[in-house]
């Protein structure tokens, strides 16, 4: 019989990094809800393969429909909308996301915070990574009736970046992209601001890799999934490429270097968690809806996740990729290619496989995101392998991102114990 | 010359022949014959043909094959096709093929490619990319490399591709492309004579065997089909859309007839009408199959439309060419391209005054009851409200 599920407790606590990332992530809903105003003009994009260093230099701002999902479904907004886009002829199956975005924009597209999302007046089709994209973006402007850039990023199917798909990427930046920025915003592409930007990157780059290897360190100082979401933020959207994510990597790092000096572990929403048990590699992103039901599930039975695939769909830097303003378009290109859900199944094996010897994690955990084919179709051979090299177990979990009806707290929770218990009995085994 | 029912006898056979015993039998037959096998969507098979390899449709295992091992590798809310591929790739079935190609249509395919890569690391297998740009300097200029690397991986083949092997099949692809739109253009003029499960039969055979053997098939076919006297029903004609990957099972095909529909269009197997214009045999042929594809390729939901006026309005030309009163999506269950697309394709109907219904299948569909009850209660509204 498992324990009850306990809600946590509503006393947030929450580290400097933590306030500050959030005041950033507002300030860029404050900006799109503040564009009647301020006269700026409005990019939609996604996350993975974003080109936001690029689209910094037409003076455009950005707007991340996956970021107003997971915004919504942390809010417990997302349910609502996914239901009024289901009445709209979607599919129940498919991508809750794009659906939390529909629903949003038919309910009058009030974002998250309360404020209006403007209309696009482009919309950046970065297509990297997740065949869903190109739908999702063909949906909006069917609605929109606005600009779009289609950006084909190459999948990289036989696990390698070559040159013909280098090259593929920046012509379609110079042929495509870059013309319909300047047409809409009417600003002269000047490449030198976009090079000032890609060296601010590579040096947030620097510090969020030292953030996300400190989980090497015992007890780890981070949760790298349900913490590791947070400092994603910055880096995955509006913010990378600016002064403010260099200097919001640092004030994290800084953190982070206290708390390992210390001997602390992660912070989590009730306080620092004191008793490193488990070390896990997750794989999937996470759950929403219920974020904090499920993270309690960890720091309750002292779980600490070290490293995890998710906290890589906006890049994988760990593994030495960084923004190089020598080479600016060929460098976004490779951005793009090099980005988790765009690398192939035997990469993506590979890299949980490192995870696990590299961070001497206990074991594999998979979050299977029903509506998400690009993550999922496949996960259940991946846990089969990296149980095979590691000799670790490994487990698998099915909930949704955003969509509350998936996330059933009892099973999920059924399954976390039995799946520490195991862990346990390996430890015994092998003692 | 074989009659109608001896030729989709033996289309018949080779659909339920989940063994593939016709292409075993051609790769039997001479010393260094190769096999390769594609999913569905577009793979350039002119270049496997030049290569002296037959190109091997792989379509899942259909309602026939039980899926036991297959199960264990994906979630069930995750389509059926991969499985079945995973099965009959787990059970042998596919052991005869000599490489294997993963068109773009979607992420499950994406995904299985690798999947494949990790379970068979000694047999070819590559993810075949095509472009999303359609400006010949530059998705054009990726995918003559793309097929450049396609060419040279086919060397498994032992046998070098010159240009002039590749205008040959070009020429005769254009010419299968040629008599399959001449197929569907004989069931849309007399659809009484030519029954859209007689139709998928002739043109799923063009998955499984030599091109040769096939555009052969399909004249025989229009031959015998025509003589024929066969009565004509009352019935409402339809275009079918959404089925272009995981096919439905013969018998969903068959009800939608029996409640009353001609299908006078559809989209399964695209690959064999993938160009809508000939591809031409002068010049450079590697140019003259990536311009082909960038210009005069079907409209599908993995391929981008860049023009917003025009999405969708292929659907609403198919119904108006073919002299459609309606549209029936059906679409596999969790399939992400074909339901994402749906409710922009719904709008364009919608906006064109053409009444549509919608439904979900699965390869392993068992109950036709509630399709057939669907489908005839759309074909009676059509008839009555047109
Ligand atoms: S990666 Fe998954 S969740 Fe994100 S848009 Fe694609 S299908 Fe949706
Ligand atoms: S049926 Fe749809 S989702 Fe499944 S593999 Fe085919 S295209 Fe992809």
């Amino acid at each position: 019989m498992s324990a009850p599920i306990r809600k946590p407790s509503t006393d947030v606590q929450k580290d400097a990094s933590m306030a500050k990332q959030k005041a950033m992530i507002d300030s860029n809903f404050d900006r799109l809800g503040n564009v009647k105003n301020s006269g700026e003009k409005v990019s939609y994009t996604f996350v993975p393969g974003n080109l936001n260093e690029l689209i910094m230099c037409f003076d455009m701002v950005g707007n991340y429909p996956e970021i107003n999902a997971i915004q919504n479904g942390l809010r417990k907004k997302s349910g609502g909308m996914i239901m009024e886009a289901e009445k709209w002829g979607h599919s129940e199956d498919v991508c809750t996301y794009v659906k939390t975005d529909i629903g949003m924009m038919r309910k009058g597209n009030i974002g998250p915070t309360g404020q209006p999302i403007p209309e696009p007046d482009i919309l950046m089709l970065s297509y990297t990574g997740c065949y869903t994209f190109l739908k999702w973006f063909e949906l909006l402007r069917h609605e929109y009736k606005c600009e779009t850039a289609m950006l084909h990023v190459p999948y990289t199917g036989d696990g390698k970046i070559t040159k013909s798909m280098v090259d593929y990427v920046v012509k379609q930046l110079k042929t495509e992209v870059i013309p319909k920025y300047e047409k809409i915003s009417g600003v002269k592409f000047d490449i030198d601001r976009l090079r000032e930007n890609l060296a601010n990157s590579a040096k947030a780059e620097d510090d969020f890799v030292w953030v996300l290897e400190s989980a090497k360190n015992k007890p780890s100082p981070i949760d790298a999934y349900f913490g590791g979401i947070y400092y994603i933020g910055p880096i995955f959207t509006a913010f990378r490429g600016t002064e403010l994510a260099v200097d919001y990597y640092k004030t994290l790092r800084s953190e982070i270097e206290e708390r390992i000096r210390k001997g602390q572990g992660p912070i989590t929403p009730e306080g620092e968690m004191k008793n490193e048990k488990y070390r896990i590699v997750t794989e999937g992103p996470p759950n929403y809806t219920s974020m904090r039901d499920f993270w309690k599930m960890f720091y309750d039975e002292g779980a600490v996740v070290v490293a995890s695939t998710y906290t890589k769909v906006g890049g994988t830097y760990d593994f030495g990729f960084r923004h190089d303003p020598s080479r600016p378009l060929e460098s976004l290109a490779e951005y793009c290619m090099h980005c988790y859900t765009n690398r192939n199944l035997p990469e993506r094996t590979r890299m949980l496989e490192s995870y696990i010897n590299d961070y001497e994690a206990d074991g594999l955990l998979i979050n299977s995101i029903k509506s998400c084919n690009s993550f999922a179709a496949g996960e259940l051979m991946m846990m089969r392998e990296v149980e095979k090299r590691t000799g670790k177990p490994a487990a698998f979990v099915e909930t949704d991102l955003v969509d509350p009806r998936y996330f059933s707290a009892a099973n999920v929770k059924n399954r976390l114990e039995s799946y520490f218990q195991m862990i346990d009995q390996k430890r015994r085994a092998g003692a | 010359m074989a009659t109608r029912e001896e030729i989709t006898d033996r289309c018949q056979a080779l659909y339920d022949d989940l063994t593939f015993t016709a292409a075993r039998e051609w790769k039997a037959a001479k010393d260094g014959r190769h096999v390769i096998g594609f999913m569905p969507m577009y793979v350039p098979r002119e270049l496997i043909h030049a290569a002296g390899m037959m190109a091997l449709g792989i379509l899942g295992g259909g309602d026939n094959l039980e899926v036991i091992q297959g199960d264990a590798y994906y979630q069930s809310y995750i389509c059926r096709i991969p499985r079945s591929t995973i099965e009959l790739l787990l059970t042998d079935r596919l052991d005869f093929v000599d490489g294997m190609l993963f068109p773009s249509i979607c992420d499950v395919i994406r995904n299985l490619s690798g999947m494949w890569k990790l379970l068979r690391p000694d047999v070819y297998s590559h993810y075949f990319d095509v472009p999303q740009n359609y400006d010949r300097e530059v998705g054009g200029e990726f995918y003559i490399h793309e097929l450049g690397v396609l060419k040279e991986d086919l060397k498994i083949s032992g046998r070098k591709i010159t240009d002039d092997d590749l205008r040959n099949s070009i020429a005769l692809y254009n010419e299968s492309r040629r008599l399959t739109r001449e197929l569907y253009q004989f069931r849309a003029d007399k659809p009484w004579l030519a029954p859209s499960s007689e139709v998928y039969l002739i043109n799923r055979a063009g998955m499984l065997i030599p091109p040769e053997d096939h555009n052969q098939l399909i004249k025989d076919y229009i031959a015998a089909a025509s003589e024929e006297d066969r009565p004509k029903r009352d019935n409402s004609r339809v275009v079918i859309s959404g089925s272009f990957c995981e096919q439905p099972p013969l018998n969903l095909i068959k009800s939608i007839e029996m409640s009353g529909c001609y299908v006078v269009d559809d989209d399964y197997m695209l690959v064999n009408r993938w160009f809508t214009k000939e591809v031409p045999t002068d010049g450079d042929p590697l140019k003259a199959l990536s311009y082909t594809f960038l210009e005069a390729s079907v409209k599908m939901p993995s391929c981008f439309e860049p023009d917003e006026d025009n999405k969708g309005q292929f659907l609403v030309d198919s119904v108006r060419e073919n002299n459609a009163e309606g549209v029936i999506f059906a679409a596999t269950s969790f399939c992400d391209p074909a339901l994402l697309e749906r409710p922009i394709l719904q709008d364009v109907l919608n906006d064109a005054d053409i009444p549509h219904i919608s439904f979900k299948y699965a390869e392993n569909t068992g109950q036709m009851q509630p399709i057939r009850e669907q489908a005839g209660t759309f074909a009676d509204s059509i008839k009555l409200w047109s």
